[in-house]
């Protein structure tokens, strides 16, 4: 039933993130990726993390994503304007971010692998592992705190960026 | 002599419903029987069908309480006080051609509708309507077991993911028209919604630090013990009720169908049922945020004790303060009149934000101090502190917008016709 859930679900972010980049219209391309962040949450749902889960729909498809639709109908974006622009290079350059993402999260999964961070069944009852609030709190603010600051910080840049792009003059 | 009314009167119904509830319960280690799954079937339909019945009674109650403050009838000719009126509309819905305009996308016209009851209508799972107190044998303490369709242990996080999902309907539904009018409703809605989530999300956060909890049950467990929650964050309160209008595109922030700017904004192309869904979403969105503020801030189906009368107390509690507050929704829109929309986003981005912010950092601040003193002193202060930025805020706007009459060069009304007059 677990196995099953979680196939329906994978499948629905996989097909839907398919979708989002195929389709010509900005406006269905936001909704299919809508889609692809419930079909994540759905199978946070069955890994039973509640929290993330939430957190994913609140976060991404409630808040993010309205706000790309917001920009997408303000700009009145269509598929014929976006075509036009397409720049050259952007295939070459998608596959290379594709193969760099793919060789990170590799290694990443490799290393965790070898330090046995997948226990079995058994193991994971005497770990204790949940995917409450306080349990994804106390790992976030306490264990990986410096990640999560350097995080924060790579976002304020973000939004630092965003301020003077938006400003006309600097004074 | 509460008890003795209450082994007259709720008793007598209590035991055949506790031996229902006995039934519908899980198995004694928690696995679902049969009857638990039909149960909760049951309850599912049963709290489906109260949603919808009272959003339609909400257009018959909007409409006759508006006609009582402007001195007028309203629909008093359908069924007694015109109470079947909703069935009426509903057949005039019915009947209606169903019109696609031409320019439309319609995969995302047809499904924008949709989009705006489902959210809505799902939030109510989490939301305990009634409850029961029951002593543990051993040390004679009461605890509290709220009864809700899913007792989920991150409900209060639910409730928010799910209640910003219903902006798709109207952003989509404006957009899909393929009209400047409802492409401008579509925008406002999507950033209304966007800036006053966040005063929503920050508001309840005070909330879940003390109850330390995101489960709703514990939230009213708390409450029962140590009082209403608006008393303890009355800041958070009131920017919650606010939010809460905006959220649901309500007078006195109805920017995106604003009637006298956008003819009726998102839905101005929608006719027959899919336009009435966009209604039934407004009410049962309207519904579902009064019962988030009962829950949230107003001891949800507790009153003083007297819910310990059984659980039909607790459902009579809960719709008592739900309907109160969807009276609440009627009379602000016939009192207060809409918002500038640069005045809406100032509101939402320039005072709510940065008030909820400062009060999430009061109250952790003096959650971490553990001090009983200061959590009740804490109301006081942030009250004072409002009331005082409100007359400081006051006093500069008295000076910026000084009536016309005293501004040079202007004669006043009054003071012209009598100069005609003499004339």
């Amino acid at each position: 039933m677990t196995t099953a859930l979680f196939v329906i679900f994978g499948a629905t972010a996989l097909a839907s993130a398919l979708l989002a980049v195929t389709r010509k219209n900005p406006v269905a391309s936001a909704m299919w990726l809508v889609m692809m962040f419930f079909g994540l949450a759905g199978g946070y749902v069955v890994l039973e993390a509640y929290f993330v889960a939430a957190v994913q729909v609140l976060v991404y498809a409630g808040a993010i994503m309205v706000l790309f639709l917001f920009v997408i109908m303000l700009l009145d974006l269509r598929s014929e304007h976006l075509m036009e622009e397409e720049a050259p290079r952007m295939p070459i350059l998608g596959v290379a971010a594709a193969v760099l993402f793919l060789a990170v999260s590799g290694i990443a999964l490799l290393n965790a692998v070898d330090d046995g961070m997948f226990p079995d069944a058994a193991a994971r009852a005497t770990l204790e592992l949940d995917g409450s609030a306080r349990a994804i709190g106390e790992s976030l603010f306490g264990t990986w705190l410096l990640a999560f600051e350097v995080t924060s910080v790579l976002l304020l840049g973000a939004i630092f960026g965003a301020v003077i792009l938006t400003k006309r003059r600097l004074t | 002599m509460i008890h003795a009314l209450a082994n007259l009167g709720l008793g007598m119904l209590h035991q055949p419903i506790a031996f229902l509830f006995g039934f519908f319960d899980r198995a004694g280690d928690g696995s679902a029987t049969f009857g638990w799954v039909i149960g909760k079937i049951l309850l599912v339909l049963l709290v489906t069908h109260v949603i919808l019945i009272l959003a339609a009674l909400m257009v018959w109650a909007e409409r006759r309480v508006s006609a009582w403050m402007q001195g007028r009838l309203g629909p008093n000719r359908v069924g007694p006080e015109g109470l079947l009126q909703p069935l009426a509309d509903l057949g005039k819905f019915m009947f209606k051609e169903d019109v696609i305009p031409g320019h439309v996308h319609k995969v995302m016209y047809t499904i924008a509708p949709l989009i705006t009851v489902i959210p809505a209508m799902i939030t109510f799972a989490v939301i305990p309507f009634t409850g029961s107190f029951e002593t543990s044998g051993a040390t004679g303490d009461t605890f509290i077991q709220s009864w809700q369709i899913a007792d989920l242990n991150i409900g209060v996080l639910y409730i928010l993911s799910v209640t910003g999902l219903g902006v798709y309907g109207l952003t989509l539904g404006g957009w899909a028209s393929n009209s400047k009018y409802s492409l401008l409703g579509g925008v406002r809605a999507s950033a209304q919604m966007i800036s006053y989530e966040l005063s929503l999300g920050l508001a309840v956060v005070p909330v879940v630090l003390i109850v330390s909890s995101l489960n709703l049950g514990d939230v009213i467990a708390w409450q029962a013990d140590n009082g209403w929650m608006a008393f303890h964050q009355p800041l958070a309160a009131f920017i919650f009720m606010i939010a809460v209008y905006a959220e649901t595109n309500r007078l006195p922030f109805d920017m995106p169908e604003a009637e006298t700017e956008l003819v009726a904004g998102y839905h101005t192309e929608y006719s027959s049922m899919k336009f009435a869904l966009f209604f039934m979403g407004e009410y049962t969105a309207m519904t579902v945020g009064s019962a988030l503020l009962v829950t949230l801030f107003l001891g949800g189906w507790t009153f003083f004790g007297l819910e310990q009368l059984g659980w039909a107390m607790g459902v009579l509690i809960f719709s008592a303060k739900v309907l109160f507050f969807l009276f609440a929704f009627i009379w602000v829109r016939w009192t207060i009149p809409r918002f500038r929309y640069d005045q809406l986003m100032w509101l939402g981005w320039g005072i709510f934000l940065p008030l909820t912010l400062v009060n999430v950092l009061l109250t952790a601040g003096a959650l971490a101090m553990d001090q009983a003193w200061i959590m009740w002193i804490l109301p006081l202060v942030l009250i004072a502190s409002i009331l005082i930025a409100a007359w400081i805020g006051w006093k500069r706007d008295e000076k910026k917008f000084q009536p016309l009459s005293d501004a040079p060069g202007v004669i006043p009304a009054g003071a012209a016709t009598g100069e005609e007059a003499s004339a």
